[in-house]
């Protein structure tokens, strides 16, 4: 449990907001992907973002633990606050901004390792070395997977179906104790009822954690999110597409009274 | 004159002409897979059939100082060949897959050209440059002996495993990389900690190809192990045996039983990379199961 005790919040800061963004621009090369967004996502909660394809759903969440530093000609810009820290100030280790804020992709993707190793990886990575055993089973307990494969630690990870690796591998990032957890379309790659019980997890997991989530799926959104985002694709002069924040609210917000005829459309389906 | 009613019977001239032409090439593409193979299965005929007399117990245990001697084995020659592969192991794969691993996970994209290009040259290089290269630079102040035979060896071996480990690390899955990444792990620690054991069954299956081929080298050892009549452990400074030597020299011999011998120790070399081959394929069969 010592480990997993380490909620790294503050009760003086819980009320400020764990992202502050202001005019954030991501380009790729000279073209940019998105453009001047500014928002503020709220802390132990959950925030949507949603919007067609190619809008820049997934750039997003990528700068908000540095992960478009390994793409190519990426660049960011703009003033991205992590609990008052600018994580794109020259003195960041963006490894340190990666342990703090971890990530869950669209695909499951465990490591070729046995469960135990998967869910031990990021521990070990920060030099546990003993006592590992518990924290492992805390991040499967809280990833609600202990009870499906306790007996079998030591299996191939790929062993486990979809839905379970997927779990595995929000256990593996629970496990090294982060602050907020990135979701890139978590379950586009799951049957509905891993679906649902990824979607059950999350409304656990923000007791303890910050959890952003790209979704393609609004039912999605409305069914988790407590905050949502929406994007849209805005064409420039020479024809690229660009990412802008139309509108962000309270999720039932967005669904039921939404500000502008854009996310209008999109949310009854008329466009998108 | 629609689809429908187009003669589909076999005896019109059209379709008997098409099926002949189909017969004939039929026909030549087997006669050229025959004419591929057969010199292969007769040089494994030839090698069992005259090697099997004098592949004994005694062949492969004991050494005899003299080539005309009938009795005694080519204990010394395996042992030369065995030594020096490990040493050329010992520096040819870890460099080899550690240049491989620098190309691919830190995406140094100027220098891969280049260096694809050295590693491709590298591998047409005839053997005997690589042994006269040694020759040149080494065994005149270090004398003939294990240790340079096993260098020209490294040398050989050398592309042939940076090449291989380079493709079957670019068929990792960026997925893992990025799942790494995300956890907060170095460069370093995503290449040794996810990447390596990912692509491991490659790249030992690789590396063991790499072996195969080394082992049955003669020309670059020539001007370096030089050879030996009995077992040598030195490391280096006395010239040392290998089983291609001892074919090279005992088949050329006037005498009858060091022909038969390197009939034998030919058959004993085929047997060796027939193990190391098999062994690969174990391997990479149980890293595929293993992993996915």
């Amino acid at each position: 449990m010592s480990v997993m005790q380490t909620e790294r919040i503050d009760p003086t800061t819980a009320d400020e907001p764990v992202f502050d963004l202001t005019d954030v621009t991501v380009r790729y090369g000279e073209r940019p992907a998105i453009a001047e967004i500014t928002l503020e996502i709220a802390r132990q909660q959950i925030t949507a973002i949603i919007g067609p394809s190619g809008c820049g759903k997934s750039t997003l969440l990528r700068c908000l633990n540095r992960m478009n530093d390994l793409v190519p000609g990426a660049s960011v810009s703009g003033k991205l606050l992590y609990n008052g820290q600018d994580i794109y100030a020259d003195d960041v280790d963006p490894t340190e901004v990666r342990r703090r804020i971890g990530m869950v992709f669209q695909r499951p993707n465990p490591f070729p390792k046995s469960v135990f190793d998967n869910v031990a990886f990021g521990p070990r990575l920060n030099g546990v070395r003993s006592g590992l055993e518990p924290i492992v089973e805390e991040a499967l307990r809280r990833s609600a997977l202990w009870d499906e494969v306790k007996d079998k630690l030591k299996e191939s990870a790929y062993a486990l179906s979809g839905g379970q690796q997927q779990r595995l591998c929000i256990a593996r990032a629970i496990a090294v104790s982060p602050d907020v957890i990135l979701m890139d379309e978590p379950c586009s790659a799951l049957d509905p009822i891993a679906t649902t019980r990824i979607e059950d997890l999350m409304g656990e997991l923000k007791q303890h954690y910050s959890i952003v989530i790209v979704t393609h799926n609004m039912q999605q959104a409305a069914r988790v999110a407590d905050k949502t985002a929406f994007l849209t694709v805005e064409l420039g002069d020479g024809g690229q597409r660009t990412g802008r924040l139309v509108e962000y609210a309270e999720t039932s917000a967005i669904f039921t009274t939404p500000k502008d005829k854009r996310t209008e459309d999109y949310v009854t389906g008329r466009v998108g | 004159m629609t689809v429908a009613t187009l003669p589909l019977s076999a005896r019109s001239a059209n379709v008997r002409r098409r099926k002949l032409k189909n017969r004939i090439m039929t026909g030549a593409f087997v006669v050229c897979l025959l004419a591929a193979l057969a010199p292969l299965a007769m040089i494994i005929g030839v090698v069992i059939q005259k090697g099997a007399p004098s592949f004994t117990l005694s062949f492969l245990t004991t050494t005899s100082i003299s080539l005309a001697d009938k009795a005694g084995g080519w204990l010394h020659g395996l042992f030369g060949s065995l030594y020096m592969l490990a040493v050329a192991s010992l520096v040819a794969l870890p460099l080899g897959i550690a240049a491989a691993l620098y190309l691919v996970e830190y995406r140094t994209e100027r220098l891969t050209g280049p260096i694809r290009f050295f590693t491709d040259v590298m591998t047409g290089v005839p053997s005997i440059f690589v042994g006269l290269f040694i020759y040149a630079t080494l065994v005149g102040a270090l004398g003939f002996g294990t240790f340079v035979g096993a260098l020209s060896l490294a040398l050989l071996m050398l592309p042939i495993v940076v090449r291989s480990a380079e493709e079957i690390l670019r068929l990792v899955p960026d997925d893992l990389r990025r799942g790494a990444y995300a956890l907060g792990a170095r460069r370093w620690q995503t290449a040794m900690k996810v990447v390596l054991p990912a692509a491991g069954p490659g790249i030992i299956t690789g590396s063991m190809l790499a072996i195969a081929r080394a082992l049955g080298e003669t020309a670059p050892l020539i001007l370096t192990a030089f050879g030996a009549l009995q077992i040598v452990t030195h490391f280096q400074g006395q010239p040392q045996a290998a089983l291609t030597l001892l074919i090279f020299t005992g088949a050329r011999s006037p005498f009858e039983a060091a022909k038969a011998k390197a009939w034998a120790g030919a058959l004993e070399l085929m047997l060796l990379v027939l193990i190391i081959t098999v062994i690969a394929r174990f391997v990479a069969r149980r890293g595929t199961r293993n992993s996915r």
